[in-house]
């Protein structure tokens, strides 16, 4: 009776050093969940789920605080693939953070910009140029088309437009949706 | 004397349609009015249009210039003016627009002066392959990949190069008529090839359902030593490369590798005709045979057509039936049909074919049976039904484990099913998808970092501003506390009670003025 007690105790110890130990030798920095969920993220940095940028709104469902269904620049794919990461059911989008959009890019008239550096300020990704009182434009290729830099702008000289369509980035369509252009 | 041939797995054996279109020679084609040359016509980069709007450019002269590596020139195919520079539509699946060269032609067809580019045996293969790049010259079977790249032979050993005039999907007969009519030129420019490569052996394959251009090329090559014609027995899809080198050698290509690692090159016989043109002749890629044919079309024939000329152009001089249903660019099988006539011939048009309205309408799709058909037919041993299913449910990381991508789009699955499911536009459809899906990737990690460098500047910043606070308020506690500055105070404290002393004697002697200038000496006091 005793050695029985005597030995699991003793092993129960020992366990719990072991675990105990590696706890603290193998201890993973950050938050691996927060990074595969924001790998997902299309890193448009816009805001528009209620966090401030694409991060915190990865770190807040990786705590299981927010749902997966507040971003609409990913639109559907995204929360298909969450879903599947987090092991949730895929549901549609939250209409109360907004629709999914087509790609969009900003654009400066340059004939009215004053040159205020306020738009700067706003954008997430430094996508802008310019100086105070010089004229600005946008760096159309790192554009994430979050439309930040509107709101601020005292002479309303930004707009939103959707990317044209270019022959090399063009996608098949799915088949049953179209009869049209289908190969031979 | 007949060569060892091994098999390749699958394959079929459709219907040939190719009389229809051999029995009249080649014929040039009269020039239009106008010419619509798009700047982007093969995979890689556009050419970089050198022209202004309002020139006038002959026949031949360089119109835009290759712009990086994967590229190659364009030239005008006819005398005339530069019109226009801008979006028109391109022989593309998407019926998009693209930026095109748009000449309004002379008539008067004038060559811009050729510059003899010597003989090619005492040329460096370096200077070769510069002046096939500049000669615009790009893989004509089909893909339109820059030749010049494809004649550099890497630091590698290639022992063999193939010409490929297997040319073996229906209808298709634009390469057989130019071994039957222009043999001596096919060879002179596999010779030029076979230089810059610093290749051993010349092959030349011919299926066997094309026993005239097998004669001519044989004629052709009869005082060439180590030029070979090999007939291979007619099976589709064949003339893909990678086919073609498992049936000559036995070699397989590996899984998104190049026939080079194997030691081997496969250029199309239509290129090989126009690297000779260049070399030989001067004259840069403008003009590509093309069949025009199909039962849509009254006059089935091979055209030799100006690169640019509209599709519509070529239906006028070949006569169009009633009751067409639809123009295909290419084959029945790798083809793509087409919106509208009105989009040019570019380098890599090989067929226009024009179909009427089927007597019978086209059995519906119906649901997957699970026959395995498509396995049987599959040239590169895929397994087409398991693509299937995973393309249609967008499952994208699986198709890509069942090596959608070593997928050659030739149809043999489509063409055998028997549920008619369309199942290589399902396989485009994913392959796009996917292609779409890296980019966004791309972008998106690019986005979060700028958005990351941007945070840290951003509290770096803060940080600063914090440190020079923190330092000016230091100096201004320390200050007090030295003699001097005690002294200086105090002499500014006496410059201000002189100051106030002086107003008010000021105001004493002239009550009138004291309430304008109230102000000033207020001031001072503050």
């Amino acid at each position: 009776m005793l050695t029985a007690v005597v030995t699991l105790a003793l092993l129960g110890l020992t366990l719990g050093l072991l675990l105990g130990f590696a706890a603290v030798r193998f201890k993973v920095e950050g938050d691996p969940l927060a990074d595969q969920i924001d790998a997902i993220l299309p890193q448009t940095q816009c805001g528009q789920c209620g966090f401030p940028g694409c991060r915190p709104y990865a770190e807040a469902m990786a705590k299981g605080e927010a749902e997966i269904n507040r971003c609409p620049p990913g639109g559907q794919t995204v929360i298909i693939a969450l879903a599947d990461l987090l092991g949730r059911e895929p549901v549609s989008l939250d209409a109360e953070v907004g629709a999914e959009k087509p790609k969009m890019v900003a654009v400066i008239d340059e004939n009215i910009c004053i040159g205020c550096t306020l738009c700067l300020q706003a954008c997430p990704v430094d996508a802008i140029l310019g100086a105070a009182k010089q004229m600005h434009t946008i760096i159309e290729s790192e554009c994430t088309g979050c439309e930040l830099c509107v709101e601020p702008c005292p002479v309303d000289c930004i707009s939103m437009e959707v990317l044209p369509q270019q022959v090399i980035h063009w996608k098949w369509p799915y088949p049953q949706q179209s009869t049209e252009a289908r190969p031979a | 004397m007949t060569r060892q041939l091994w098999k390749f797995h699958g394959g079929i054996h459709p219907a040939q349609h190719k009389e229809e279109s051999t029995r009249r020679p080649i014929a040039p084609a009269t020039i239009p009015s106008e010419l619509v040359i798009p700047l982007h016509q093969h995979i890689g980069e556009s050419a970089e249009p050198i022209v202004k709007v309002g020139d006038h450019v002959l026949k031949g002269q360089e119109i835009g210039r290759a712009h990086g590596y994967v590229s190659a020139s364009v030239h005008a195919s006819s005398s005339g003016m530069v019109v226009a520079i801008e979006e028109r539509p391109i022989p593309h699946p998407s019926g998009l627009n693209a930026p095109c060269l748009v000449i309004k032609t002379d008539g008067e067809d004038r060559w811009h002066a050729p510059t003899p580019a010597g003989d090619y045996v005492e040329m460096e293969p370096s200077h070769l392959r510069n002046l096939v790049r500049s000669a615009g010259i790009v893989g004509l079977g089909g893909a339109g990949f820059p030749s010049f790249i494809k004649l550099n032979p890497t630091g590698k050993v290639i022992d063999t190069l193939i010409l490929n005039g297997v040319e073996c999907e229906p209808y298709i007969t634009c390469d057989d008529m130019l071994m039957r009519e222009r043999a001596d030129e096919i060879i002179a420019g596999a010779k030029i090839m076979r230089h810059a490569l610093q290749a051993r052996e010349v092959l030349i394959a011919i299926e066997d359902n094309k026993p005239q251009a097998i004669a001519a090329m044989r004629q052709a090559a009869i005082d060439e030593p180590g030029v070979e014609v090999a007939v291979v027995p007619t099976r589709y899809p064949q003339g893909d490369g990678r086919q073609l080198v498992k049936v000559l050698t036995g070699r397989e290509v590996p899984s998104s590798g190049l026939s080079s690692q194997i030691g081997i090159v496969v250029h199309n016989v239509a290129t090989a005709y126009s690297v000779d043109r260049a070399i030989n002749h001067s004259q840069p890629l403008i003009s590509r045979i093309v069949t025009v044919t199909g039962d849509g079309i009254r006059e089935p024939r091979n055209l030799e057509v100006p690169i640019g000329t509209p599709i519509q152009h070529l239906l006028d001089l070949c006569g169009v039936a009633e009751n067409v249903e639809r123009i295909v660019i290419g084959g029945p099988l790798m083809g793509y049909a087409m919106l509208s006539a009105h989009v040019p011939v570019i380098k890599t048009s090989n067929c226009i074919l024009v179909s009427r309205k089927p007597a019978n309408p086209p059995a519906p799709e119906m649901p997957c049976i699970r026959c395995g058909a498509c396995s049987d037919a599959c040239p590169v041993e895929l397994l087409p039904q398991q693509l299937y299913w995973h393309a249609r449910a967008k499952e994208f990381d699986k198709t890509q484990e069942y090596d959608l991508f070593d997928c050659i789009e030739c149809g043999c699955c489509a063409y055998v099913c028997p549920s008619n499911i369309p199942l290589v536009h399902y396989y485009r459809f994913a392959k796009t998808e996917i292609w779409a899906q890296e980019r966004e990737k791309e972008k998106a990690d690019q986005a979060r970092k700028r958005h990351d460098f941007r945070q840290a500047r951003m509290e770096r910043e803060q940080a600063e501003k914090e440190a020079r606070l923190a330092q000016k308020k230091a100096a201004l506690q320390e200050k007090p506390a030295s003699p001097e500055a005690a002294a200086e105070a105090s002499d500014k404290q006496a410059a201000i009670q002189a100051a106030l002393a002086r107003a008010q004697a000021k105001k004493a002697s002239s009550p009138d003025g004291a309430s304008a200038q109230s102000g000033l000496p207020d001031k001072e006091t503050e």
